[in-house]
């Protein structure tokens, strides 16, 4: 996207600089060809990408995905998705490290299989160990402040607060916790899980979120090209609102229109 | 004299493997082309250690390539 907000006001994630503050994820795309042009029409800041047991003629789709990863050339960010304890979680990291060759991580460690909630009592034990093996960790967490604050308190230098849980779509479900959670971090937080729509991505922008990562939205869209191209938009507006400074809400009707010469005004 | 096994998992499939197999034999026998990463009994094992890496009877093996994510 050609748009000075976008050069001039760099996201910093561990002191590197990303030009968009848009995270795409890369699954569910009908196919490879669409998910290309999706990461160009939106030109992500990174993208997530996994791993799985393959093995024999397994490895095509593999093979296939990582020849796509070489041609779009845009940061990769590993995740941990899947894992439920914090061994499960290094041992993830590493792979993913020697795999991509990259420090990056989102760290996923899941608490719950029906709502993918992160396991925040291990969270934090998960994020530092990481962290002294020389990761940079971006932790997928809930919108909870205290948990944040541990995360950042390990050594965390970003957070990632969910919206609602993954894949539902459902926007910001609770904004309270995520407005306060703004209010009281000052480290750079994005908004990973649970965007549907354009708007929530913007909203939460509004609010002061450093950014936002999102999949099923997109590659679920009608039009996931055109989708991806809708988020980038929105980004972009919600940060530009946000660094414009908005209006306080009124209880009470303003006239925007001067009321001094009014036509046909008389004294009631 | 027959000659001496271990049984291993490699992906959670049950393998039969020489005696003093190593990961890289491992690897061998399943056909897993480059990129990848191993991890033994929950243990990483970085790609220069796959030849120097002895594996135990009972060893959980696990091989784990690309794929997309969210």
């Amino acid at each position: 996207m050609n748009n000075t907000t976008m050069t001039t006001d760099p996201l910093l994630l561990y002191g590197e600089r990303f030009e968009s503050r848009l995270m795409l994820g890369t699954s569910r795309y009908p196919s490879p060809s669409v998910l290309i042009e999706a990461i160009e029409q939106s030109a992500p800041a990174m993208l997530t990408a996994s791993l799985r047991r393959q093995t024999g003629s397994g490895g095509e789709a593999s093979q296939s995905f990582w020849n796509l990863l070489r041609q779009v050339k845009v940061p990769v960010l590993p995740n941990t998705a899947g894992c439920h304890s914090v061994q499960e979680a290094i041992t993830t990291a590493e792979m993913a490290r020697e795999v991509f060759e990259t420090d990056w991580i989102k760290l996923e460690l899941i608490g719950d299989d029906y709502t993918l909630q992160p396991d925040t009592l291990n969270l934090p034990a998960a994020a530092a160990a990481l962290i002294q093996s020389g990761f940079k960790v971006l932790p997928y967490t809930t919108d909870d402040l205290v948990l944040c604050q541990r995360l950042v308190d390990v050594g965390c230098q970003a957070v990632m607060p969910w919206a609602a849980p993954i894949g539902t779509g459902k926007g910001p479900i609770n904004p309270h916790a995520l407005r306060t959670l703004r209010e009281r971090l000052d480290v750079p937080m994005i908004v990973d899980a649970g965007l549907g729509l354009p708007s929530h991505a913007c909203q939460v922008m509004e609010w002061g979120y450093d950014g936002v990562l999102l999949n099923t939205a997109v590659a679920l869209a009608q039009d996931p090209v055109r989708m991806a191209q809708a988020f980038a938009q929105a980004v972009l507006a919600g940060r530009t609102a946000f660094l414009a400074g908005t209006m306080q809400a009124q209880d009470n009707a303003q006239p925007s229109t001067p009321v001094l010469g009014t036509p046909f005004w008389h004294q009631a | 004299m027959p000659e001496q096994t271990i049984h291993v998992r490699i992906n959670h499939a049950p393998h039969e493997l020489p005696q003093g197999a190593t990961l890289s034999d491992a690897i061998t026998s399943v056909g897993i082309r480059p990129p990848f990463a191993a991890a033994v009994n929950l243990q990483f094992v970085p790609r220069t250690q796959y030849p120097l890496h002895v594996l135990q009877n009972g060893d959980q093996i696990e091989l784990i390539a690309p794929i997309t994510g969210g």
